[in-house]
């Protein structure tokens, strides 16, 4: 049950901003209470318009403390962990690679890719030469598993800082964008035609001088709307999701709330592209009669 | 037509008599005066007002506001309520509210988790009048059950139920009908409607606890 000693004011003097402020901020109660008598009571204000004016004071310090740590570093935040997620599961993998043809020297039925490690980790190892076999394995599973939590990490956060992005793209997709184009801050000030071929640069500057046709797609090609649309579409299938993912990019940066909107003007208009394929389908059966 | 209480007026702006509060203007609502105009269009509280829906937003009442965003709807409800809280959990809106805030003495800003009430208890009240939820997640229904231990026997609590944020397949009507059964777990509804024409595919709910 809830006492007065739950509440954020308690045991503190009116005067401390500092502990006031730190109380709201990570404080805790089971239930709510009567705050204003309690804090009445215990003193703390002389009467409840006297503790509604401590209220509003400590409640707007604290979160505009709160607002200025959270919003100072979380795009970096981001860029590290996806940055350190792909780091993590290249490296399980190029390990693995030397891990499964080393353990096929001293192990029957070895099974390849990440999974195979996983399972030697578990193997009893009965000389020195399989010892560090299964050691070897064993820190690949470790870096497989925080690839994973990283993962996690990455899509709680994604939406939190940018939360448009990350309904559009995809927690990941979103997290590579804001990595690729260095923050989320300059990922606002490109233009959709350079966020469409971010991941693409060394297609884009082959092309550029000379060699080759232009890319239609960057790393926004992990999209489904990009790789499930057939291959004649998916330039316009690219475009369209850029324009709207630097549409989304622009409101996360400068305003921060969610625009229900742009979400199903994107859907609309995928719709559209991918209609064509129907419409062909159909004039070609029509034709063929 | 529902009493308005004193705090909310219907006052001519644009040729249309519209709902309007007394209070310091917030995102460049037109004013008459020192009232201005509350736009159902952008707030779906405003939009349950006009629809009739009995709110029983009164003078003076105690409010827990969830999922305030930059302060545009709790602005108006601070202007006729008594104390109200304020619960946003992006950072961003948040700094719109704390200006929203500084211009009024009755509104506590609170950057929390609306899903973790443990962590604003120590500073919310209890036997609150009313509890307004306009949160964009899914789970929608489980954050007001949560919500319930602030409000008095008899309070109220005001939803706007968007059905895109549970789920963006199914039918709006089939998601309404599933958050409106989880609701029973802690409230009674007394009242719901579509908001359209001011918002798309929302539901405005007002139920009392049980």
């Amino acid at each position: 049950m809830t006492d007065a000693t739950d509440g954020w004011f308690a045991g503190r003097a009116p005067d401390d901003t500092g502990e006031l402020r730190a109380a709201i901020r990570t404080g805790a109660a089971d239930a709510p209470a009567d705050w204003p008598t309690a804090a009445v009571d215990a003193g703390f204000a002389a009467d409840t318009d006297d503790y509604y004016a401590r209220l509003k004071t400590a409640t707007i310090d604290a979160a505009r403390e709160a607002v200025a740590e959270r919003e100072g570093a979380d795009d970096q935040q981001l860029l590290h962990a996806v940055r350190a997620m792909d780091d993590a599961s290249r490296t399980a993998n190029e390990l693995t690679e030397r891990c499964t043809e080393w353990a096929a020297t001293q192990f029957d039925d070895v099974a390849s890719g990440v999974e195979g490690a996983r399972q030697l980790a578990d193997r009893e190892p009965a000389d020195p030469v399989k010892e560090r076999v299964v050691a070897l394995a064993t820190r690949i599973d470790d870096l497989a598993s925080e690839a994973d939590e990283l993962r996690g990490f990455i899509e709680r956060l994604a939406p939190e800082v940018a939360p448009n992005l990350a309904e559009m793209a995809g927690p990941v997709l979103a997290a590579r964008l804001i990595s690729l184009a260095g923050g989320l801050d300059s990922l606002a000030k490109k233009p959709s035609g350079t966020i469409q071929v971010l991941g693409a640069e060394d297609a884009l500057f082959a092309h550029l001088a000379g060699r080759g046709s232009s890319p239609k797609h960057g790393i926004i090609y992990t999209h489904p709307y990009v790789n499930g649309t057939r291959p004649e579409d998916r330039g316009s299938a690219a475009r369209a999701l850029a324009g709207k993912l630097a549409i989304a990019a622009r409101i996360d940066h400068y305003s921060g709330d969610f625009r229900p909107t742009i979400h199903d003007e994107l859907d609309d208009r995928m719709a559209t592209i991918r209609a064509r394929a129907d419409d062909e389908a159909a004039d070609n059966a029509e034709g063929s009669q | 037509m529902i009493d308005l209480p004193d705090g909310i007026q219907r006052r001519e702006f644009d040729g249309r008599q519209r709902l309007a509060t007394r209070g310091q203007p917030v995102y460049g609502e037109p004013t008459d005066g020192e009232w201005r105009c509350w736009d159902a269009g952008r707030s779906k509280l405003g939009a349950m007002l006009e629809q009739g829906m009995p709110v029983g937003l009164t003078d003076g009442a105690s409010v827990l506001y969830l999922g305030a965003a930059s302060g545009t709807t709790v602005s108006h409800v601070a202007d006729v309520a008594g104390p109200t809280y304020a619960v946003e959990f992006a950072p961003r809106p948040m700094r719109d509210l704390l200006d929203v805030a500084e211009a009024r003495e009755n509104l506590f800003p609170l950057l929390k988790d609306a899903r973790k009430p443990e962590t604003y208890s120590h500073v919310v009240e209890s036997e609150l009048d009313l509890l307004v939820q306009d949160v964009a997640t899914r789970g929608q229904a489980s954050v007001a059950v949560d919500n319930a231990r602030f409000l008095a026997d008899d309070g109220r609590l005001l939803l706007a139920i968007k059905a895109r944020s549970e789920d963006v397949t199914a039918d709006p009507e089939a998601v309404f009908e599933r958050v409106c059964e989880d609701l029973t777990e802690a409230y009674e509804i007394i009242d719901r409607q579509r908001l359209e024409p001011y918002h798309d595919d929302h539901l405005g709910v007002v139920a009392r606890k049980r």
